[in-house]
């Protein structure tokens, strides 16, 4: 503690150095991100009649958003297709985080390297060399073809909802590997000796010290993946084909071609509640599942 | 070799994933090479014209001037404001300074899309409309939450006493800001950068609601992806960007070693 907090100049200097500390984040978290977040709640509230912000209030967009049978299918199908990739991402990388973690050696930051490389490449295009991998004329049938595999090209390679699927867990696979590792690697090491010391064999020791342990990582890897994949745009427009398109699609296109804002901020509403939700009761249930084992 | 398969599963499993991770990937650069517009098997012959052509368009050069400038302004502003809501957070930690540093996280929560609109909404409202001051402000808000948990690792990871001791010397909170934790903290602050550069230079949801006339670079390649003649130009800009992105990832990662073995020192001394 330093002694010279008492004397009074001190103190009021030291009260705006606060306040000029706190000045820059506070301005842009109020202004930016409350502000405009509050302002997408107020436009889903408005009855549009051609205006921005319309002249009244209603909670019609809010309930047509909730009722209407195509919105109410998509909300569910992005969150189902995002489940499953995150829950594909996390289980894949997994075993690589923890071969990072405790197996890598010397090997270590040149595998870490690798691993979050396709983090610093263009996001549309790994999305985009899928669609060149998988489609009718692409790389795949044409690949099959020349080995002799198949005689003519394989159809619905592409456009389909595990198309997405499967771009997604490739594109997200980087965000979910760091987490876990940062994770497991703080881990401290005699616990596993220790489980090992009073007859834990390999496998108990992995479900019953290691994966409890790493439940943090898991999540956190979790929440960097399912975020975004829920409201991703590019990869059901590039490769998802018309039985795939997720909320974002469906937001853009009230914001796009139908012209009708406060019906997009009212899905932009509900599928923020949807993810906090989602978020919330994964929390709880794999916390609950945990501290059970 | 199935008794080193048992074994080592582990290591195949990893470089299985390896492969699974970059062989889409590094087709881009194969076919960019490649004398046909269809990017299929078997290859055609060598050309270099698809680079030839990107040479020759204004249009790209001035998205990626364009997202040069919008990602260093938004990658900087971010850094400088992460920086100091960390600090405050952890150093200073009035209840304050903390709810400011959980709002800043906040869009981690939010999809793209989201805040996008939501931007779109703000500044149709009040300010520009959409423009590429529209793009810095919405990769602003994108990048905080990676600068401010980078910046309050770099903080956590050496201890206040150092601060402390120079508070105890008779320097003033602004010294002891400037002089001891800024120059300890430079590491965490060139990765943040580096960090937030990367994610706005390669952001395409957000900027995609608030492009006006001029166009970043992932809003230029997304026009492009629609007309199979481009294609082959578009899979030549990928290879640069693939190229100049390994050679900045590489020096970041040179750098990161370099400033925790200096930090690793400065702390034993």
């Amino acid at each position: 503690m330093t002694l010279s907090v008492t004397q009074p100049p001190r103190r009021s200097r030291a009260r705006v150095f606060d306040a000029l500390l706190n000045l820059p984040g506070g301005l842009i978290t109020c202004t930016l991100i409350l502000f405009a977040l509050g302002l997408l709640l107020y436009v889903s509230l408005r009855v549009n009649d051609g205006q921005i912000i319309g002249s009244a209030f209603s909670l019609d967009n809010l309930w047509s958003a909730l009722t209407d049978p195509l919105t109410r299918l998509v909300l569910l199908r992005s969150i189902v297709l995002s489940a499953i990739v995150t829950l594909a991402t996390v289980v894949l990388a997994f075993p690589v985080a923890y071969f990072l973690a405790f197996r890598a050696g010397r090997w270590r930051h040149l595998l870490l390297f690798l691993v979050t490389l396709p983090f610093w490449t263009s996001y549309l295009l790994r999305v985009f060399a899928w669609k060149i991998v998988l489609a009718y004329n692409g790389v795949l049938n044409s690949a099959l073809m020349q080995l002799g595999v198949i005689d003519a090209p394989l159809n619905g390679l592409l456009n389909t909802p595990s198309t997405v699927v499967i771009t997604l867990a490739h594109a997200y696979a980087a965000f979910a590997v760091l987490p876990l590792y940062i994770c497991l690697q703080g881990l401290p090491k005699n616990l596993f000796e220790a489980a090992a010391d009073l007859g834990a064999k390999p496998y108990q020791g992995f479900f019953r010290v290691v994966l409890p342990l790493s439940v943090p990582g898991i999540l956190s890897a979790a929440l960097v993946v399912f975020v975004p994949t829920v409201g991703d745009y590019v990869t059901p427009a590039l490769v998802g084909g018309p039985n795939s398109s997720m909320i974002g699609t469906l937001i853009q296109a009230q914001f796009g071609k139908a012209n009708d804002w406060p019906a997009g901020a009212a899905l932009a509403v509900i599928s923020m509640i949807a993810i906090a939700i989602v978020v919330v009761a994964a929390r709880w249930i794999i916390t609950r599942w945990s501290t059970r084992t | 070799m199935s008794r080193y398969l048992t074994r080592h599963w582990l290591v195949v499993y990893v470089a299985a994933y390896l492969v699974f991770l970059y062989l889409p990937t590094l087709l881009i650069p194969v076919f960019s090479f490649n004398d046909s517009i269809a990017p299929a098997f078997p290859l055609k012959g060598f050309t270099l014209q698809w680079y030839q052509s990107l040479m020759d368009d204004p249009r790209l050069r001035n998205a990626a001037l364009n997202s040069l400038v919008v990602a260093s302004t938004a990658a900087a502003i971010a850094t400088a404001a992460g920086c100091l809501i960390a600090y405050a957070d952890l150093r200073r930690s009035s209840p304050l300074a903390r709810g400011i540093s959980l709002l800043a996280r906040l869009p981690i929560l939010l999809p793209g899309v989201v805040l996008g609109i939501a931007l779109l909404v703000g500044v149709n409202l009040i300010g520009p409309g959409p423009s590429l001051g529209a793009i810095v402000v919405g990769h602003v808000c994108f990048c905080l939450p990676t600068t401010v948990v980078v910046m309050r690792s770099r903080f956590a990871a050496f201890p206040r006493s150092l601060e402390d001791a120079a508070m105890d010397l008779g320097a003033d909170e602004w010294t002891t800001f400037r002089r001891v934790a800024l120059p300890l903290a430079l590491p965490g602050l060139l990765s943040a950068f580096m960090l937030a550069f990367i994610t706005s230079f390669d952001e395409f949801i957000v900027a995609f609601f608030l492009v006006g006339t001029e166009p970043t670079l992932p809003i230029y390649i997304w026009s492009q992806l629609r007309f199979p003649k481009q294609l082959p130009s578009v899979m030549a800009l990928g290879t640069v960007i693939l190229v100049v992105s390994v050679i900045l990832a590489a020096l970041a990662e040179h750098l990161r070693r370099r400033g925790t073995r200096s930090s690793a020192n400065s702390t034993m001394k």
